[in-house]
């Protein structure tokens, strides 16, 4: 379905972030992209969705395909056109709007039935049915998080790319928002790529996963695999072997940071 | 002030500040769907108003019928002024889309004195002139039409923002143009539509208003009542542009109206004091009576 091949991302014609990062995201799958801060994650779905042009990023190296057809010379709206919606890191609303509003305006670039939509966006989160005329900018972090699923959800994407849903948000609600992201992936068909930083939540409910540093992809494989990575577990994971805590006083700091590539 | 004339004094501003309100519309729509202060707005009005002339003088057309016409080719214009001029300042320091209004109205006002000659022309009579008499109160017919005319667009352009797909895009654009753009809306298209519609506005006060003084290249200074105005009434807000252009009409006629000995006339109070008033309002209110509050939850 969605097929990056081997991207380079350079910024401001100097700064370059991506260097050859091949992905696949098939029909139906949720996918799982993880990494530090700054490894690049977010640049790839940017380079996916077309808004790395409002940034001065360009894709220099490489070919986005989706559904056979190239994605990277096209801007935002003709990517959204074709199915593919991003959710933008840190729950971004139309914040003076209200609830309802924010929901329509997912749709606007399609013309569909708005009531059943509407309908359909209640019926995965409930709360936004009481909360519908609120204006959206005063709602928790939860129900905003909710409020941006949502909004994705409205335009009835084929493949979602959702950047961090859980930052900032407590474990129960973590919890979840992950649950609906797994109904939305069985019921609508819609196939996810999902950055996050808690790898653990994040492998739970994929059936992929990569590993980003600093630019690159260092390590792939099918969730199961990743979750009983040694590396993983440690890293991200936060646990031993024996599954116990890790005091890092333990650990030389130069495994601490141990780079992938080595 | 005699107090006799106070209603007529009020009458007359709150009409006048009427077609204010519909200039300050024509900021407002541009300000915010793409957060630039339009200082061309006035020589767009003047433009429109000296388009309706040339096809009713020169064509020998209906007057209705040449302002229709010149409503639909000041939006065309609306929409090249932004693909030419504005499109391009995309993400530039907002000093540089500043300048470039100026630069647009330099180049509207001479334009519009290559195109159509400097002189000071007449448009035929939209409406009847003859007084309207309420009470002691004598006013202006073609005043009073031009009023309700600005107030029947304000009713059409707060139901557009409110109920219309296209009004929600453009209130959604103006919140945040990567978000827009994130939902699949084209935010350089909402642009276009925002310079069209607030064009057309700005030909509609440019008729109504040289149907009362005459078309001329000055018409474009009326537009410096109109930045007070949108200032206090908030620069987001559509109420507040009619709230804050009602006042400026109001202020300027009240002040204008007391009585003074010939040195203080001199000054032209009416016309400084609302400025002053503006000075006022936005030492305790910055954001304008109705404008946004920035959103911030801790």
């Amino acid at each position: 379905m969605l097929k990056l091949n081997n991207i380079e991302v350079v910024y401001s014609d100097v700064i370059l972030v991506l260097r050859g990062v091949s992905l696949e995201v098939g029909d139906g799958q949720i996918v799982a992209l993880l990494g530090a801060n700054g490894a690049g994650k977010t640049t790839a779905l940017k380079a996916i969705s077309g808004l790395l042009r409002t940034e001065l990023g360009q894709v220099t190296r490489g070919s986005i395909e989706f559904d056979g057809a190239r994605l990277d010379r096209l801007g935002p709206e003709a990517v959204v056109r074709r199915g593919i919606v991003q959710v933008l890191e840190g729950r971004r609303l139309f914040a003076h709007l209200t609830v309802e509003e924010n929901l329509v305006v997912g749709a606007l670039a399609r013309n569909g039935n708005l009531r059943a939509d509407l309908d359909m966006v209640y019926q995965y989160f409930p709360r936004l049915r009481d909360l519908r005329g609120r204006v959206s900018g005063y709602l928790s972090g939860g129900e905003q998080q909710m409020v941006v699923i949502g909004r994705a959800l409205m335009a009835h994407p084929k493949l979602m790319l959702l950047d961090e849903p859980s930052l900032g948000l407590a474990p129960l609600l973590v919890a979840e928002i992950f649950h609906v992201i797994r109904q939305i992936n069985q019921r609508e068909k819609t196939a996810i790529l999902l950055v996050e930083q808690i790898a653990q939540a994040a492998l739970a409910i994929a059936d992929h996963g990569y590993v980003m540093e600093t630019g690159r992809i260092v390590l792939e494989g099918p969730a199961q695999k990743l979750r009983d990575n040694e590396d993983i577990k440690e890293f991200y994971l936060g646990l031993t072997q024996l599954g116990e805590r890790k005091s890092y006083r333990e650990v030389k700091h130069y495994k601490r940071r141990k780079r992938w590539l080595g | 002030m005699n107090w006799d004339l106070f209603p007529q004094f009020l009458a007359t501003g709150l009409l006048t500040g009427g077609i204010y309100s519909l200039i300050a519309l024509g900021l407002v729509l541009i300000y915010k769907s793409s957060r630039v202060f339009n200082f061309a707005q006035g020589h767009l009005l003047m433009v429109g108003a000296f388009t309706t002339w040339w096809f009713s003088e020169n064509l020998g057309w209906n007057v209705w019928l040449a302002f229709a016409v010149a409503i639909g080719v000041s939006a065309l214009i609306g929409l090249l002024v932004e693909r030419v001029a504005l499109r391009p300042l995309i993400g530039q320091p907002i000093l540089a889309t500043v300048m470039m209004t100026l630069a647009l109205a330099q180049t509207l006002q001479g334009a519009a004195i290559i195109v159509f000659g400097a002189y000071q022309r007449s448009l035929p009579a939209l409406f009847p002139i003859q007084p309207l008499v309420l009470g002691d109160v004598r006013l202006k017919l073609n005043l009073a039409l031009a009023f309700a005319l600005a107030m029947l667009g304000f009713v059409v352009f707060v139901f557009f923002f409110r109920f219309t797909r296209a009004g929600l895009a453009m209130r959604a654009a103006a919140e945040d143009h990567q978000l827009a753009q994130s939902v699949g809306l084209s935010v350089p298209r909402i642009f276009g539509m925002a310079w069209a519609i607030a064009s057309v506005v700005a030909t509609m006060c440019g008729v109504l208003l040289a149907n009362i003084s005459g078309v001329e290249l000055n018409l474009s200074i009326i537009a410096l009542k109109a930045f007070p105005a949108v200032l206090f009434g908030g620069l987001e807000s559509v109420p507040g542009a009619i709230v804050g252009g009602l006042t400026v009409g109001v202020i300027e006629s009240l002040v204008g109206g007391l009585p003074q000995d010939p040195a203080l006339r001199a000054l032209h109070l009416g016309d400084i004091a609302p400025y002053i008033f503006m000075l006022i309002v936005l030492w305790f209110r910055p954001d304008g009576l109705f404008g946004l509050k920035r959103i911030e939850r801790i």
